[in-house]
């Protein structure tokens, strides 16, 4: 162990951070559209993730941390817009965007 | 030829041997098939065709039984020259149709002189019956179905003329007897009409069962269905002495006793005495309907039957001697004469008349098949179907120009509006009548001769010279009434179109000359069936036993006449009047009236008897079997109440536990599907962190 710890950590912690503030928007926010933002900042420090690793990895020339992000940025991207999609439609059917009301599928 | 193909891989001696034994037919008798089902086929068509299409109908059933005609005359033809030079008159194409174990069934037909003499019979005088129906039926709507059950019928009973199999002999029996059902009841819209159809096709019944019985009983003795085959037939040698070495009972031999079975479903068609009410009835039917078929050819089937299986009756009769059956054959056919005979002289629809007639007649031809053999009952076969065609057609012109008056008592008068009608109608009287010359006194003495040189029973004989005199009589009185005097119907009375009287010509030129085909000096006809020759010798004429005979019963005949002539000859009386026979003898009349009772008979014993069946099995039906059955239900339905029972209280509880136990479980379970999708996230994200908190925990070094 250095004395200085390696500049892996710092960007884990920041990772780990957006994915707190992330995991705690989806899971109190009633708003839907509000939940799909916290999603998709939990998406982002995982990518966040990946490009350390990569970065400060052992094999930072073979690209690999970078094509993982590009992956699941253009994944993000699809959920994003099916997500939105669907929160329209379930809107136009119910007239509310809030979680909470939104139970049919209770068992 | 069929055989030889139809048998498994015959060497070629074996057909040489065969072919040595049995010759090949000749053409004709290959192609004789075609002569019943030209009409067939016809008929078929007939009743695809629809409806209203009349010509059609009526073209396709004449032009077809044209072609039979045609046919019919070319196989006579043929075996006319067979017999003339004294070659084979009898052939037969056989074939097998089924195999079973090692029995089979065969069908076959024959061509010999029976059949030839009837094929040419049916088939011209169906014809000119066919002819004249186009006239007869003409307003009718259903013209196109009479002409499919007339075609239908036609073709059927040509089929019983040549069939060599017993079973093939039964089917076309059957479908003629089908047939007569149909076009009885013709005009089913007439309840009449409808009750007489049932009763003739039920009183049939009775006698084919008899018939079919006995063709079973052959079969089973013979194990052959055919009644000619090389010599091996029921019918030939070696097959016929067996049955008739085998007793049945009753001093009958078993050929004997299956003769008379199969004479029991001639006693049906024919309307012999037990069974002959149906006949008198079915002249509901249309006129050409009862000249056909109630007149001329299916009644006569009955007879042509007996002629058929008569070497099975006759087989064991010392020479000019006569077998228990032909005895029975005999006693029958004498009754229905006398007793008919009786019943005609005191009706007053003319049809009736006629049908009473022609039970007599056949009654006649019965016992001279039993008394003189083949030839002489088939001669007035013939000659009866000529006369009696002739005077049902004329009945049936003398209806359609009355403007369809039956009774004769409200006729009269109609040699002058009605003269050809009346001319040809003279003609068929006297010829049935028996007046001398004409074709009814050769046949009817023939028989009557047969009955007097037949030695030990004197019976017959003057039973039938006393029927003799009331056909005479009862013809007389008939055209008396209808013809003679003043009319008394409503309306005028006017002569038939051509078409109908063309056929009344026709015949009565065969009714006045066809007796010459057969004399006692020419016995061609009768030679020709036997397989003699013919040859003329004037000399039997003047025989006392001939001669005297003709005499007497030319004598018998005058009598009636003048009998007839003089209580009813230009009488008139009004219709209301009582006879003129009533008057003389009123204990007489009423029972010939009500025809000797022997409907009422029949309804107060056979018909009683099933009544009081049918009564006391609708009784067991409602307190027998009902009970019964109300029981059955009664305990399955208690059956069922235990079973619901033991459901309810035994397997319901248990599995109803069950049941709510899962509900509830599921119930608990259930809330936590709450349907919040963010409840759903905080469960997983739980999940995670002690999923890693375990991950974590694990790992420390």
């Amino acid at each position: 162990m250095t004395a200085f710890p390696s500049p892996l950590v710092g960007y884990l912690l920041v990772a780990a951070v957006l994915f707190a503030i992330g995991l705690a928007g989806a899971l109190v926010r009633r708003n839907a559209i509000i939940v799909l933002i916290g999603i998709e900042l939990m998406l982002n420090s995982a990518n966040l993730n990946l490009i350390a690793f990569w970065r400060f990895g052992p094999h930072p020339e073979a690209l690999t941390g970078m094509m993982f992000a590009i992956l699941s940025i253009a994944v993000a991207a699809a959920e994003a817009a099916v997500g939105l999609g669907l929160i329209i439609s379930i809107y136009r059917h119910t007239n509310t965007a809030e979680l909470d009301k939104i139970n049919r599928l209770k068992g | 030829m069929q055989e030889i193909l139809l048998t498994a891989g015959p060497s070629p001696s074996d057909v040489l041997r065969y072919l040595a034994s049995h010759p090949v037919p000749s053409a004709i008798a290959r192609n004789l098939w075609l002569i019943p089902a030209v009409p067939i086929v016809a008929s078929g068509i007939v009743a695809l065709l629809k409806q209203p299409r009349r010509k059609p109908a009526a073209a396709l059933a004449i032009g077809s039984l044209s072609i039979s005609l045609l046919l019919s005359i070319v196989a006579f033809a043929h075996v006319v020259a067979g017999w003339a030079h004294a070659s084979v008159v009898r052939e037969v194409v056989n074939f097998t149709w089924l195999h079973f174990g090692s029995s089979t069934v065969d069908l076959g037909w024959v061509l010999d002189p029976l059949a030839a003499i009837m094929l040419v019979m049916v088939s011209f005088v169906g014809l000119l019956i066919f002819i004249y129906s186009t006239g007869y039926m003409a307003h009718d709507e259903n013209y196109t179905r009479f002409f499919c059950f007339l075609s239908l019928f036609a073709g059927a009973m040509l089929g019983v003329v040549i069939s060599n199999s017993t079973l093939l002999l039964f089917m076309c029996w059957e479908i003629v007897g089908l047939t007569s059902y149909l076009l009885i009841g013709f005009w089913y819209q007439k309840p009449a009409a409808a009750a007489a159809a049932r009763k003739a096709f039920v009183t049939t019944r009775v006698g084919d069962i008899f018939f079919f019985l006995g063709i079973v009983w052959l079969f089973s003795q013979t194990g052959t269905l055919l009644l000619y085959n090389h010599g091996v037939g029921s019918l030939e040698g070696l097959v016929l002495a067996n049955l008739l070495s085998q007793h049945a009972g009753l001093g009958l031999s078993a050929a004997g006793a299956i003769g008379l079975l199969i004479f029991a479903g001639a006693v049906g068609k024919s309307g012999q005495l037990p069974l002959h009410v149906w006949l008198p009835d079915a002249m509901e039917g249309p006129t050409p309907v009862s000249a056909l078929i109630h007149a001329a050819t299916m009644v006569a089937a009955g007879v042509f039957l007996v002629a058929r299986v008569y070497p099975l009756m006759h087989a064991g009769a010392a020479p000019g001697g006569t077998t228990t059956s032909l005895t029975v054959v005999t006693w029958i056919g004498t009754a229905t004469a006398v007793f008919a005979a009786l019943i005609a002289v005191a009706q007053n629809d003319i049809k009736r008349i006629l049908a009473y007639s022609t039970v007599s007649q056949l009654g006649y031809m019965m016992a001279g098949l039993g008394l003189g053999g083949v030839a002489v009952g088939m001669f007035h076969l013939i000659t009866h179907a000529f006369f009696k065609a002739l005077l049902f057609l004329g009945a049936g012109s003398v209806i359609h120009g009355c403007h369809d008056e039956q009774d004769i008592r409200r006729m009269g008068g109609l040699r002058v509006d009605m003269p050809l009608t009346f001319a040809t109608y003279a003609i068929g009287m006297l010829a049935l009548s028996g007046f001398p010359l004409l074709a009814g006194f050769w046949s009817k003495d023939g028989i009557l001769e047969a009955a007097h040189r037949s030695g030990t029973i004197k019976g017959p004989f003057y039973l039938l010279i006393f029927a003799a005199l009331l056909t005479a009589f009862y013809m007389t009185r008939q055209v008396c009434y209808v013809f003679f005097g003043y009319w008394r119907g409503h309306g005028t009375a006017h002569e038939s179109p051509r078409v109908m009287t063309m056929p009344l010509a026709i015949l009565a030129v065969f009714a006045a000359l066809l007796g010459f085909i057969g004399t006692p000096a020419w016995p061609w006809f009768q030679s020709f069936l036997e397989n003699r020759t013919a040859a003329i010798d004037f000399r039997v004429l003047i025989e006392p036993s001939v001669g005297l005979l003709m005499l007497a019963s030319s004598l018998v005949v005058f009598v009636g006449l003048a009998l007839g002539w003089r209580l009813y000859g230009n009488k008139s009386p009004k219709p209301e009047a009582p006879d003129a026979l009533e008057q003389a003898a009123p204990w007489l009349w009423a029972p010939l009236r009500d025809r000797l009772y022997v409907d009422e008979f029949y309804r107060a014993t056979f018909i009683a008897l099933f009544g009081w069946l049918a009564r006391v099995a609708d009784w067991f039906d409602r307190r027998i079997w009902g009970k019964i059955v109300s029981l059955v239900a009664w305990l399955v339905g208690q059956w069922a109440k235990l079973n619901r029972a033991l459901d309810v209280y035994g397997v319901d509880g248990s599995f109803d536990k069950t049941c709510e136990e899962l509900s509830n479980g599921g119930g608990l379970l259930a809330r936590i599907q709450d349907g919040r999708v963010q409840d759903y996230l905080r469960i997983l994200a739980v999940a995670v962190i002690a999923l890693a908190g375990i991950l974590i925990w694990s790992s420390r070094p």
